[in-house]
């Protein structure tokens, strides 16, 4: 299979561009572009140059070491594989949470729902958006936001630090914390806390409408552009709760076709492999998911802030939702298909995020002791969760001495590998084809593969095989570690 | 200070939670923004490493690429940092160690059942992988370590100010610890 763009007939005969690393997102990424003499495109691709070999060493520790664990291997969301790791262990040890623990663990993933949004839009992505694709690299980035628009940069900081003291108070920590534990949580949250967050909620929740508002505002003054940017027809998919509500934390799967028709919904995730497959291309660590019922051509699909807010039928509180509404209505629903809607879906749910916690604080559960439950012991547990950038399955074995025996993950970026290629390609044709490349044009490839918010470390917890001979010296010249060409290759035939 | 200091920073193999706790200085950052220029970062879209006064590595060295990265910081940084568990001992990345490359390959790529086509990612284009994950100063000299996973914000603010106000750099009690 091949989709356009993806492999040039004659490579050799093409000179290349790279986008080596691509900047401000998580993790190591880096775009190759090959073009013709007369700077036609011919090959885009993002390539996901890390790997982690998670699955496999993760295999025989205890299995109550995986939510801490696992965590580390994303910093931006810790909190998502926490506990979708926790989740998959409840329903291994048998457990169902207590209203308490349960509430908890909502408060915590709202706070990372929030704090996770408010770094990407502001400290990330804002410099595009708020100076233009093409403008001057010295100033594309925070420290300029800072400069030229101090007060918006202010809301921005603090609405992440808001939600990074969420994290604090329920899981003990503000990056990998230890809050989550398989049947429940292992802290409660006292007066005190709860009231020092209940002291600025309300800001929290009025600054995040005005995020909202700041995106609308950018679609309004660029609607033809913003419309049409790197865009593209896809699936999508997300969890929603029984009643189609947009739930973050819990639900089945559903997924929509490009024209909004449900290909299937309230799918129980514990068997998310009946409709979902995996493939794997040479030029990336990255896999590429599909849904089994198109095949890898036409199946793959879009998850995250985009695939969510059109996926659901509502969303649970009263200014998200009515922000969604405005979402879905503007300029006769186009908006909600544009590549740079994603900014705009991620603004509503930081809001959806921050009304989440006003009403858990208030939540008179939320100050309750009961924390653990427990039950029958089997040995498989499937966890998933709606993590700020999509869909997170984890998926675990575990054998009576307790010990992990296998692991799947497949993370929320992965799902959105085709996608973001597929809107690279876009935006090369549109703005690349036939023009000499400036740091400028280049810097558009990156606005696009932004507008998913990767995190390409969670993405890549395997490695692969390098037709090359490296060796590593030692700061004293004594050779360290050396990689023999084609190492692996004799495995994939004996 | 006449100039502002130029500090760059970067993550290797690691999960860019010490980069958070960074960014966890929280408004401080606004502040600090006038003490300092960044080069090189995840923040900005400098690509490459400039002459600068100090380096912050993130991460150990899994691949050729890191290499790379982290020999063109120290050509161009006078003092060099490693920040965090993964820096300074391999971290979790690291847990790789006792295990075979040609194993995990074959079963992440390979054999995992979820897979339609499976096949081992190949391309030139990707990194050449270590066969073990390192920590930096095995590869170059080291001027500074903070312990943590991540070090907490407040570690990294104590750090920068003595930096900043020309002091031998000092965390008291409470600063350094290794969670
Ligand atoms: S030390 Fe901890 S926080 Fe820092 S990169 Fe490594 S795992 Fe992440």
């Amino acid at each position: 299979m091949s989709f356009k763009l993806e492999t040039a007939v004659y490579p050799e005969k093409l000179k290349r561009v790279a986008i080596e690393p691509v900047s401000r997102v998580e993790g190591h990424g880096k775009v190759t572009i090959l073009l013709d003499e007369n700077d036609q495109v011919h090959q885009v691709r993002l390539h996901i140059v890390e790997f982690r070999g998670f699955e496999k060493f993760i295999q025989g520790r205890p299995y109550w070491e995986v939510p801490v664990m696992v965590q580390r291997l994303c910093g931006i969301c810790p909190v998502s594989h926490h506990l979708a790791a926790s989740k998959a262990l409840d329903m291994i040890i048998g457990a169902k949470l207590t209203p308490t623990a349960e509430k908890l663990r909502r408060l915590m993933h709202a706070g990372q729902m929030l704090q996770s949004h408010a770094l990407h839009f502001f400290h990330l992505s804002s410099p595009d958006l708020m100076f233009g694709f093409g403008s001057d690299a010295a100033q594309r980035n925070v420290v300029g936001i800072i400069s030229a628009f101090p007060e918006v940069a202010k809301k921005g900081v603090l609405l992440r630090k808001y939600g990074q003291e969420v994290i604090r108070h329920t899981a003990g920590k503000r990056v990998h914390g230890t809050g989550s534990v398989p049947g429940g949580v292992n802290k409660s949250l006292t007066v005190d806390e709860r009231d020092q967050l209940l002291k600025d909620i309300y800001q929290m929740v009025a600054w995040s409408r005005e995020a909202v508002q700041i995106i609308r505002g950018l679609f309004e003054k660029n609607l033809e552009e913003y419309n049409a940017f790197g865009r593209f027809p896809a699936n999508s998919m997300s969890l929603v709760r029984a009643d189609g509500a947009m739930d973050l934390y819990h639900g089945g799967l559903r997924a929509r076709d490009a024209a909004g028709k449900v290909i299937f919904d309230h799918h129980n995730y514990e068997h998310y492999w009946e409709v979902i497959s995996e493939d794997v291309k040479p030029w990336s660590y990255m896999k590429f998911p599909f849904m089994k019922a198109f095949g890898p051509d036409d199946g793959w699909y879009r998850v995250g802030p985009l695939a969510r807010v059109s996926n659901c039928d509502f969303i649970p509180t009263p200014l998200a939702d009515k922000a969604r509404e405005e979402f879905l209505a503007f300029d006769a629903g186009r908006a909600a298909g544009a590549t740079l809607g994603y900014h705009w879906a991620r603004m509503i749910e930081m809001l959806h995020a921050a009304e989440t916690i006003k009403d858990l604080l208030h939540d008179e559960d939320i100050l309750g002791t009961d924390l653990m439950a427990k039950g029958e012991r089997v040995q498989r547990g499937v966890g998933v969760i709606e993590a700020p950038r999509g869909t997170l399955i984890h998926h675990y074995r575990v054998n009576e001495d307790d010990q992990v025996i296998r692991a799947n993950l497949i993370v929320s970026t992965t799902h959105n590998n085709q996608p973001m290629n597929e809107a690279i390609r876009q935006v090369a044709k549109q703005y690349l084809n036939g023009k000499k490349l400036t740091e400028g044009l280049l810097n558009h490839i990156e606005v696009a593969i932004r507008c998913f918010d990767p995190c390409l470390s969670c993405a890549t917890h395997a490695l692969g095989q390098m037709p090359l001979e490296v060796s590593l010296i030692d700061a004293k010249g004594g050779c360290l570690d050396r990689m023999v060409k084609n190492q692996q290759a004799a495995s994939l035939t004996d | 200070m006449d100039r502002k200091l130029k500090v760059a920073t970067t993550s290797l193999a690691g999960c860019f939670g010490c980069h958070m706790s960074f960014l966890d200085i929280d408004e401080r950052l606004l502040d600090l923004i006038q003490l300092i220029e960044f080069d090189r970062s995840p923040l900005t879209d400098i690509k490459h490493c400039g002459p600068c006064d100090l380096g912050i590595i993130e991460g150990g060295v899994c691949n050729a690429e890191n290499v790379h990265v982290l020999r063109e910081f120290r050509r161009n940084c006078k003092i060099l940092i490693a920040l965090g568990a993964c820096a300074i001992n391999g971290g979790l990345p690291a847990q790789r160690n006792q295990l075979d490359l040609r194993d995990i390959l074959e079963e992440v790529y390979q054999t995992e059942p979820g897979l339609t086509h499976g096949g081992i990612p190949n391309d030139p284009e990707l990194p050449l992988p270590l066969n073990k994950v390192h920590p930096i100063h095995e590869v170059v000299k080291i001027d500074y370590f903070l312990p943590g996973c991540p070090p907490p914000a407040d570690a990294i603010w104590k750090f920068l100010t003595d930096l900043l106000a020309g002091r031998t750099p000092h965390l008291g009690h409470g600063l350094l610890h290794y969670d």
